[in-house]
């Protein structure tokens, strides 16, 4: 499983790091996270507002900064589907 | 759906705790009475600014209705607390009003529009649909690459950021519903016209190339189908995060217009930034283009040079550049635009901005 946060160092796009890294922490997985600020690549997702927030490959949030329990029921989900 | 109400609305009270529609039928009635709730605490604190300010400022603190100190306190203690309170209530409902617009449905409602018509959407869609600038670029990206022309692109570009709720509240608490709507209507004409002279411009080709290169899939509307206490939270949420970022500039703001308003000699603006200043408007336009200060910070300012003899025209045009154009978007934008498509979109913007300062000091 794979975690991305498109972002192009907003204080919004930080926040939402912040938030899920967190939320994966609290919840012992051991799951990789890493910020995309390059414009090339989070295009490629094809969304219009940042941040964003990509399980999986699939964008899950986009624009706003979820609640960290929202967040990690979207992580639960996508861990749960891709057993 | 007939059975669920059924039950909802069945006397027994036995059984309906447990039933869904019936837990959601409650927390909306409670949600409404605290919604009803916090309109009467507002409306109570509006009520009790003025005669608050005024019994502190010559009761409590005795002073004298012609000193100086006088002036600027009873100017921040009673404009402070209304424009903020205003900025609750206003970001509240705009908040719940943008709950039924995204980019993603402004997208779709802007691709295959007409150019004129299209330019004129886009405006009023800039003003309605949540924008942030930072999130310009991929919003850029996202309308060229749906076939949206790169004027009507603009047009929004250009409205979204100029006409924004924390502007219009400052400029109804400090200069009246009149500005406000001046504002609002030259505002949103320069952005459709601007919008529309760019595209006929034909600059198409001074967009970064990488840009057409991109290839996006089906965007996926990540915003689910909002309930209504969904949507109230939602305005809740643009309340913690828009007026928990501006108030200490809102507060800064009117502490300095305070300041002018009660220190500043009369009549002394009316000598740089007067009607019959020629040069004012342009001045004010090219100093106001690289200042970056949100709408919070400079609209009480302005207001109180006014009362000093700034021209309304003048004052309109600097406002509009300060709010309306700012460097850090022009920096990010240039990740998309070329320097010609760049040097066209703020000269075109600027030299609208200026129009309209100086049809406004010739008018009135």
């Amino acid at each position: 499983m794979k975690i991305k946060i498109l972002g192009t160092g907003c204080t919004r796009c930080n926040s939402l790091e912040k938030t899920v890294r967190e939320a994966v922490k609290e919840l012992g997985y051991d799951v990789g996270v890493e910020h995309v600020t390059d414009f090339k690549k989070i295009m490629e997702y094809s969304l219009l507002m940042t941040p964003g927030l990509v399980i999986d490959e699939k964008v899950v949030s986009s624009g706003s900064v979820p609640k960290k329990d929202e967040i990690k029921k979207m992580i639960k989900t996508a861990m749960e589907a891709g057993k | 759906m007939a059975e669920q109400k059924a039950i909802a609305g069945a006397p027994k009270a036995g059984c309906a705790c447990s039933n869904e529609a019936a837990t959601q039928a409650i927390s909306r009635g409670r949600l409404m009475l605290w919604l009803a709730a916090g309109l009467a605490v507002w409306i109570l604190l509006y009520l009790a600014i003025e005669p608050g300010a005024s019994w502190l400022i010559y009761d409590l603190f005795k002073l004298d209705r012609t000193d100086h100190l006088a002036a600027s306190l009873a100017f921040f203690l009673y404009e402070a607390p209304r424009v903020l309170l205003l900025l609750v209530m206003v970001v509240f409902a705009v908040g719940i009003v943008r709950s039924f617009f995204t980019p993603e449905r402004t997208r779709q409602m802007l691709a295959g529009k007409r150019e004129f018509a299209g330019n004129v959407m886009a405006a009023g869609l800039g003003i309605l649909t949540p924008f942030c600038t930072c999130s310009a670029v991929p919003l850029f990206i996202g309308f060229v690459e749906t076939g949206i022309p790169l004027g009507v692109t603009f047009s929004f570009l250009i409205a979204a950021p100029m006409i924004n709720e924390v502007a219009l509240v400052l400029l109804f608490g400090m200069f009246g519903w009149k500005v406000t709507l001046l504002y609002v209507v030259t505002g949103l004409s320069i952005a459709i016209l601007a919008g529309w002279i760019i595209g006929r411009l034909k600059l198409e080709r001074h967009v970064e190339d990488w840009v057409y290169q991109v290839k996006m899939g089906e965007t996926a509307d990540t915003s689910r189908q909002l309930d209504f206490p969904g949507r109230v939270y939602y305005g809740l949420d643009a309340v913690r995060e828009i007026v928990g970022k501006v108030w200490p500039y809102v507060l800064a703001g009117i502490a300095v217009g305070a300041a002018i308003h009660g220190y500043v000699p009369e009549g002394l603006m009316a000598s740089f930034m007067g009607k019959d200043v020629w040069w004012a408007v342009p001045a004010a336009v090219l100093i106001g283009v690289p200042i970056y200060s949100n709408a919070a910070g400079i609209i009480p300012v302005m207001q109180a040079l006014m009362e000093k003899g700034a021209a309304l025209g003048t004052t309109l045009a600097f406002m509009m550049a300060v709010i309306g154009l700012s460097l850090p978007e022009t920096i990010i934008l240039r990740k998309v635009l070329k320097w010609p498509l760049i040097a066209a979109f703020l000269g075109v913007v600027a030299a609208g901005i200026i129009i309209v300062g100086y049809v406004f000091n010739a008018v009135l």
